[in-house]
């Protein structure tokens, strides 16, 4: 399969000068998917023949010199967490098992724009709540590197199509981590913008203040591409930022002079995994010897940041989930096994003249409520909605939310110190590599510290990106994690992409049969 | 209600339908009456991935509104989720404003012309603003018990503005209410439509009563959508002798333990409140800052644009109307209660008549009697304002009678036609005096009686006469017959 595992920008050359049709990639993608995803099970949901009645069609106005769109043929795999017109999109949930959304996030009208070819929805943790996706309630997507370990999460099929060589493109979305962490534990490159460089409108909310929608692919260039289609503006998102998209993919490779990096003091602490340290250590030496000075530099407030995030998160979570109840769309439990059982519940109590048990029956509307959301949603993010609900509850709200409120802007407070003196800011993505599927499952907290690194980039609305940069002895990916300034992706790609033209970590894939 | 041993205490809530084209975040149309669930979009339902935009207009609206009302405008507003689940509220959380309101701490003048309570100022707490939700209908017809919802009104801007507890009686929630409405038709703001729910009016109620031991209050009660003056004046009135009723049994005072706010609604056909829900406490809605909206800053230079820019309001019009046209506080409230174009039709006939009462007279009760006859809006009314000017300056000039000039008004609205053809197909014309001086001494001559009474001294006698001359002549002006037979009987 000479086709996979060639960068989407090679790929895009390559259809451009007409060395490969759009339907030859579908088809090498569908036949590995074909062979692969049954391991794997990065799909929720792939539909060949349309992609390749678009893929004929883009390959025919392109053979007719036609324009084409920026990326013109090219296969992308979306997370199931944004919607897509007439295609079921499940957020890797029951409860919108079989919702078909009436209307296109703006991120897929854009790449329906540049000609893009959707190849399919990946899989993920509800609601995007996990780092391992093995919230999804409909199946768990294995890592390709070592198919008894995760993928990590949310977005854990987008990154592992990637390493399998099931899509060149993906796009992801990142909460606390969910694009990061995937592509360190996958060995691919992902790209959390700064919030607001690339609108929400039609990804699923699971805490909008911190939600951005991101690029994932084999190479910094790669995302370059893809995010060049994705940013800009957006009328319909009030928190998009009205600020031009600049030409990612024209300065990707150039280098930059004089780069400063910052090393955080309290990243390289107790819990670090000793391989990922010696890793990130050499990616150093790498900067330096592209002629990048580093320096230590310090975040004091980082070490709330976990608390800081399962307060805001869980908060606005409880409220963005609110609306599945029932009543509109999505799931709906039983109505006639529940009157039913209401109904006998009702008669019970009066022959026990149980007046406190009538008092307190559920009406039909509040056990619809009730029924529905016991069914439709899995644990965590029945965990997450009660969090949420606590927090913000009156007379805990201030010592919870606006508490965290205010540490997140302390939090911000400590980058925006830090990039007064460093360029970006280096460090790894995850402490430790992909973990054994069920390893955490049971213990939510060493969960939640798999986010340890990520989730002060959301709290602070700033830009992220994670490399690959090593393999563990037990040739597992490793991941560096890059910070810069709010809306500097253009000097982060570049930065990255330099790394990326020293080392060949990014190119390595894992052996699958 | 002075001759009750409390006074009535009531602070309204009232929530107005801004006449915006469409919704409060998302482009849908406002109309009212549409098929159910046809002004509906993937925003205002909270489907999955949807989110709000802030229509600037709904804003506008709000800051003109209550910069009238005399509020303070904070530079930064924000906006909140009010969280609770109701199947008419598709996203579970009402998008509305919690602590930072867009306005507070106004005011709204109220007066009786009648006189039956002082000028006073009711406070204006706040007004913010907030999305509509949508309408249950619960269909019991098919025995099923059905619940159905129809959200085109979900998302419908709302702007709702609660006064302080400030109002001492029906009269004033009476006039509150009117004045409220009154200044909002005038800023082009709402259509106030109570029958479409335009105007919705929630009453916070309780009494205080003078005791031997002094002052004390009765749990307070919200009284739920009010949807008619008449409703609001009947349940206050009910309330008030229910909370009295209550207390004098059990005594029971606001703050008491065990005694909470209490929400009950209007059955209008059995003239009662009843309960809907007893508060424990206030409800938790779990208010946060909505993370999908951004704050909206209002800087001074904006408002005081907004202020610039305002329609000139019911109260100053009255003001003006008095004081320029030396009308009654009555005539001038009974004018600008019907709008700005009865203002302005006015203000040109008492130009036109060069009398402001007269004009008054004639547009308060000529035209307004015919419009409310007819049914007909001002603009279809087939006298301009230069027309009626016109007719009542011959009153005032004395060239025409009052009632003559009545006739005339009808010939013209009835075949609108102008004065002068009414005038002569009516006709009316000024008398040659020699022919009136021939009329009045033929009726002197016919009536010794009358003559003996006023050589007698009782000069009253001969309005007996006058109607006898205008039998003899229409045109005959009573004024002049009056004078020209008393000369004549003085000369016998």
């Amino acid at each position: 399969m000479s086709l996979l595992h060639r960068s989407a920008a090679e790929l895009l050359n390559d259809l451009t000068a007409r060395k490969v049709s759009s339907v030859e990639l579908v088809n090498a993608y569908a036949e590995q998917i074909c062979k692969l995803d049954g391991e794997i099970r990065a799909f929720l949901h792939v539909d060949i023949d349309a992609a390749l009645a678009r893929a004929k069609e883009i390959d025919a106005r392109r053979a007719a010199g036609q324009p084409v769109g920026k990326l013109a043929g090219l296969p992308v795999a979306i997370k199931d967490v944004i919607c897509t017109k007439g295609v079921r999109t499940t957020c890797g949930s029951k409860m919108l098992e079989k919702f078909v959304p009436p209307y296109d996030a703006t991120v897929v009208e854009k790449l329906h724009a540049a000609d893009a070819v959707l190849i399919g929805k990946t899989n993920m943790d509800e609601f995007a709540m996990g780092g391992s996706t093995e919230n999804s309630a409909y199946f768990k997507t294995t890592n390709p590197w070592d198919t008894t370990r995760v993928p990590g999460g949310s977005s854990g099929g987008a990154a592992a199509c990637l390493a399998a060589g099931m899509a060149p493109l993906s796009i992801g979305t990142d909460t606390g981590g969910s694009i990061r962490q995937p592509a360190a534990f996958c060995g691919v490159t992902g790209l959390k913008p700064t919030y607001g460089r690339v609108s929400r409108y039609g990804l699923v909310a699971f805490a909008s203040s911190l939600d951005q929608i991101g690029p994932m692919g084999c190479s910094a260039e790669d995302c370059a591409l893809l995010l060049e289609v994705l940013a800009g503006h957006d009328p319909r998102d009030s928190t998009s930022a009205n600020l031009a998209t600049p030409e990612y993919t024209k300065t990707v490779n150039q280098p930059l002079a004089g780069l400063k990096l910052g090393l955080v003091r309290e990243h390289f602490g107790p819990g670090l995994n000793g391989e990922i340290d010696a890793a990130v250590r050499e990616v150093v030496k790498v900067y330096q010897s592209l002629g990048a000075t580093v320096k230590d530099i310090s975040l004091p407030y980082s070490k709330y940041g976990i608390a800081t995030y399962y307060i805001i998160a869980p908060s606005e979570a409880s409220s963005n989930l609110a609306r599945y109840d029932g009543v509109h769309y999505g799931y709906r439990t039983d109505e006639k096994a529940m009157l039913e059982a209401l109904a006998v519940e009702q008669k019970r109590y009066e022959a026990e003249t149980n007046a406190k048990k009538l008092a307190d029956l559920d009406t039909p509307l509040i056990r619809l409520y009730r029924q529905t959301r016991a069914e439709g949603f899995g644990p965590e993010v029945k965990r997450r909605i009660m969090l949420g609900t606590y927090t913000l509850s009156a007379g805990y709200y201030d010592a919870y939310y606006l508490k965290a409120l205010k540490v997140r802007r302390l939090i911000r407070g400590d980058y925006d110190k830090a990039f007064e003196e460093v360029d970006f800011i280096v460090g790894p993505t995850t402490p430790s590599p992909a973990f054994k599927l069920g390893e955490k499952t049971d213990d939510p907290l060493s969960m939640y510290l798999e986010d340890l690194y990520t989730v002060t980039t959301n709290l602070a609305g700033i830009g992220g990106i994670s490399i690959p940069c090593g393999l563990t002895k037990a040739n597992l990916p490793i991941g560096l994690q890059m910070q810069c300034r709010p809306f500097d992706e253009e000097r982060l790609l570049r930065a990255a992409a330099m790394f990326q033209r020293a080392t060949d970590w990014h190119t390595k894939r894992p052996a699958l049969s | 209600m002075s001759d009750q041993p409390y006074d009535l205490i009531i602070g309204l809530e009232t929530h107005v339908q801004l006449a915006t084209e469409t919704k409060l975040f998302c482009g849908c149309g406002t109309k009212f009456g549409e098929p159910p669930n046809t002004q509906t979009c993937p925003v205002c339902i909270g489907m999955p991935g949807s989110l709000p935009v802030m229509n600037r207009e709904a804003f506008r609206l709000s800051l003109k509104t209550a910069i009238a009302l005399n509020c303070t405008i904070p530079e930064f507003t924000k906006w909140d989720r009010k969280q609770y689940y109701y199947p008419d509220l598709p996203k579970g959380y009402q998008i509305s404003q919690f602590d930072l309101p867009m306005s507070q701490n106004g005011h709204l003048a109220i007066s009786d012309p009648k006189g039956r309570f002082a000028a006073k100022r009711i406070g204006i707490i706040r007004a913010h603003l907030e999305e509509d939700a949508g309408k249950s209908l619960h269909d019991e017809a098919a025995g099923k018990a059905d619940t159905r919802i129809d959200l085109n009104r979900t998302g419908t801007p709302l702007l709702e503005i609660v006064s302080a507890p400030d109002i001492r009686s029906q009269e004033e929630t009476r006039a509150y209410l009117t004045e409220l409405k009154l200044m909002l038709t005038y800023l082009g703001v709402s259509d106030c439509n109570m029958q479409e729910g335009s105007l919705r009016v929630d009453a916070n109620v309780n009494l205080h009563i003078q005791t031997p031991q002094g002052k004390i209050a009765t749990p307070i009660v919200e009284i739920k959508n009010l949807n008619s003056f008449r409703f609001i004046e009947r349940a206050l009135a009910y309330e008030a002798k229910r909370q009295y009723e209550i207390w004098q049994a059990t005594g029971k005072k606001l703050g008491d333990p065990g005694v909470f706010k209490q929400t009950r609604g209007w059955d209008d056909a059995k003239g009662t409140t009843f309960a809907q829900r007893e508060k424990e406490e206030s409800s938790d809605y779990r208010y946060f800052p909505d993370p999908d909206l951004c704050p909206v800053i209002t800087p001074a230079a904006q408002v005081e644009e907004v202020r610039q820019g305002l329609a000139e309001l019911p109260a100053a019009i009255r003001q003006r109307l008095e004081k320029s046209h030396g009308i009654t506080p009555y005539d001038s409230d009974v004018i600008v209660a019907q709008g700005r174009t009865l203002v302005d039709y006015y203000e040109e006939v008492a130009k036109i008549a060069g009398d402001g009462k007269k004009a008054a007279n004639w547009v308060t009760q000529e035209v307004l009697r015919v419009l409310n006859d007819q049914g007909w809006t001002l603009a279809q009314f087939p006298l301009t304002a230069a027309v009626l000017g016109g007719l009542v300056k011959l009153v005032v000039a004395g060239e025409l009678e009052v009632t003559r000039a009545k006739e005339v008004f009808n010939d013209m609205v009835a075949n609108k036609r102008s004065a002068a053809e009414s005038m002569q197909a009516l006709g009316i014309g000024k008398v040659d005096s020699s022919e009136l001086e021939a009329i009045c001494r033929e009726i002197v001559a016919a009536n010794p009686k009358i003559v003996a009474d006023v050589k007698a001294g009782k000069q009253q006698a001969v309005g007996a006469l006058l109607g006898q001359a205008k039998k003899k002549n229409p045109n005959a002006n009573p004024n002049d017959v009056r004078r020209i037979c008393l000369e004549i009987i003085e000369k016998m």
